[in-house]
């Protein structure tokens, strides 16, 4: 029984690093975020005021405002999403309901993976090419938007296709055993149980996807805006786009507006990803299993 | 002997290229217990699947031969499989309610999934859990979700999900297997009473259960049925020295 009381001081130090590294690599990440998002804040602090939000761009970095960028921006995400959410998740229905397993549906969905990991300006020049020459959308708000749409599918459809996944195959076989069509099966039984995880996966991507600023340049998105955006056809800017513009100008005044733009950037994505959290939370408390 | 409400005739089963099921010949008697007894692997959920065209969802999967439900062969190309499942229900062996519904939508799921609506929601469900004897327990409680109830109650619930479609034939790929012996209880008494108006199939790996619900039990073993006879001959006298051993416990 003597064994019972023996300690392996190895393996608690062990266990003790690990702990420590594991702890470490958490705190780390966000200590830099923090610090990050403080410094911006206090950088900007001076420009954050309704006047800054509600302005227009101005020579005169003090009174130049951001409302364009921000009304370019909140149309780009309803648009992008309009169209990225409904292809996306069906896509992602059709693979994981419907498509039948073999090398095709594999080489689909190596594929869309893939498309996940190219780099964003890759997508710029893609839509240059496909939406404002040889579609003639010009260096529009639907062009724009189109692109990031293009961008967002496939992370739409990976995070859909994981919340399907996440179903258990009783479910659906309860409800063929009762009479139903697959799709009905699949609309009242399987969608409504991962209806969190879905809304999640999107809201996510979409949070990123309106950080983008390579292809939005790469479009040809103009930097200096003085109207808001009226019709799909528009010529548009975007917040990211507006920073850019900002920091890059001699002018301390302009930095400064470029923080102040950082911050309600940083704002309007920390916002969506509560507002994910937040729609998890309360769906998940009517649905448990 | 009752004339069968079920014939089953050359069924053949496969997944993929391995065989499931090898030329089955069985009649199911109307308004009585039929319990499917066997080894694990040997066919039996693949059979009861068969019934209500179920193992041809399973990818890959596909059965051949006929089985007639009152005379009309459901593997008839001009059967749809989707309307034939109505008339015949099915529990499975881990209770499933849709988590997403309350016990009075899960009741009423079968008729939601079709997009109809019955004429008098509140008697369907109130006669529903009243034949899964469950109706005295969730009555002060009908919109609390489904999962919320215990193992054996949500089983029930699933009974009546499987009643309420008023089914002629009920089949039940071990419903006791995840419950405990108070609730596998109940489910048997319950079997017992809705025998007088469906036509059931029970799987079942537990001897006592068969002996104290079924009319008659057909032994499967490795696909193949061995002996169907009355239950207390398969549990007496069998014919098959295979069903000897195996209802004596010397195998399986
Ligand atoms: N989805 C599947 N894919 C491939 N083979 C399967 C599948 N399901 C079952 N099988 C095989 O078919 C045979 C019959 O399986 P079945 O599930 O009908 O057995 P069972 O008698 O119900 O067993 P148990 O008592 O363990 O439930 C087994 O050999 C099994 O390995
Ligand atoms: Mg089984």
């Amino acid at each position: 029984m003597s064994r019972l009381y023996t300690v392996d001081a190895q393996a608690v130090a062990a266990e003790r690093a690990f702990r420590a590294i594991a702890i470490l690599a958490l705190v780390l990440p966000l200590c830099l975020l923090a610090l990050l998002f403080g410094g911006t804040l206090i950088d900007g602090f001076s420009r954050l005021s309704f006047d800054f939000l509600s302005g227009f761009p101005s020579r005169r970095p003090e009174e130049a405002g951001i409302l364009p960028a921000l009304a370019g921006t909140m149309a780009l995400m309803l648009l992008t999403a309009a169209m990225a959410i409904p292809v996306g998740v069906g896509a992602a229905i059709y693979l994981e309901e419907y498509a039948p397993p073999g090398k095709i549906t594999t080489l689909i969905e190596v594929n869309i993976r893939n498309l996940a990991g190219v780099p964003s300006i890759i997508y710029g020049l893609l839509g240059l090419e496909v939406f404002v020459r040889s579609l003639q959308m010009d260096r529009s708000l639907i062009a724009g938007a189109c692109t990031l749409a293009l961008l967002l599918l496939p992370m739409v459809v990976m995070a859909s296709r994981e919340a399907l996944r996440t179903v258990p195959r009783m479910y659906r076989e309860a409800a063929w055993a009762l009479g139903a069509e697959k799709w009905t099966g699949i609309r009242r039984v399987v969608l409504p149980m991962c209806l969190p995880g879905i809304l999640t996966g999107v809201i996510l991507s979409l949070a990123r996807a309106i950080g983008e600023t390579a292809p939005l340049i790469t479009l040809g998105a103009l930097t200096y805006v003085s109207f808001l955006p009226t019709s799909l056809k528009s010529a548009f800017t975007a917040l990211p786009i507006q920073i850019f513009n900002w920091t890059s100008r001699p002018q301390a005044g302009f930095h400064v507006a470029a923080a102040a733009g950082i911050v309600v950037l940083l704002t309007m994505m920390l916002l969506l990803n509560a507002t994910a959290i937040v729609l998890r939370m309360r769906l998940q408390k009517k649905v448990t299993w | 002997m009752v004339e069968p409400r079920m014939k089953v005739q050359g069924l053949k089963a496969w997944f993929g290229s391995s065989i499931a099921l090898r030329d089955i010949d069985l009649d199911i008697a109307d308004k009585q217990v039929t319990a499917i007894i066997g080894p694990s692997g040997c066919g039996k959920s693949t059979f009861v699947r068969c019934l209500n065209r179920m193992h041809e969802v399973t990818p890959n999967a596909r059965a051949e031969g006929k089985v007639l439900l009152d005379g009309k062969d459901i593997y008839d190309p001009a059967v749809n499989p989707v309307a034939l499942r109505r008339y015949v229900g099915m529990v499975f062996q881990k209770p499933n309610p849709f988590p997403t519904m309350s016990i009075r939508e899960n009741v009423l799921a079968g008729l939601t999934l079709l997009g109809t609506r019955a004429k008098d929601e509140s008697g369907l469900v109130e006669r529903s859990l009243r034949q899964a004897a469950l109706w005295e327990e969730v009555r002060g409680g009908l919109d609390r979700p489904g999962v919320s109830l215990s193992g054996g109650q949500q089983q029930r619930l699933c009974i009546a999900r499987a009643l309420a479609m008023e089914p002629e034939v009920l089949l039940m790929d071990e419903p006791c297997s995840a419950l405990d012996p108070i609730a596998t209880a109940k489910v048997e008494e319950l079997i017992l009473e809705l025998r007088r108006r469906y036509t059931i199939v029970i799987v079942t790996h537990n001897m006592q259960q068969a002996q104290r619900v079924a009319d008659t039990t057909a032994f499967f073993y490795m696909g193949s049925l061995v002996e169907h006879a009355a239950t207390t001959k398969i549990f007496g006298n069998p014919t098959e020295r295979r069903t000897a051993d195996y209802v004596s416990g010397r195998f399986g």
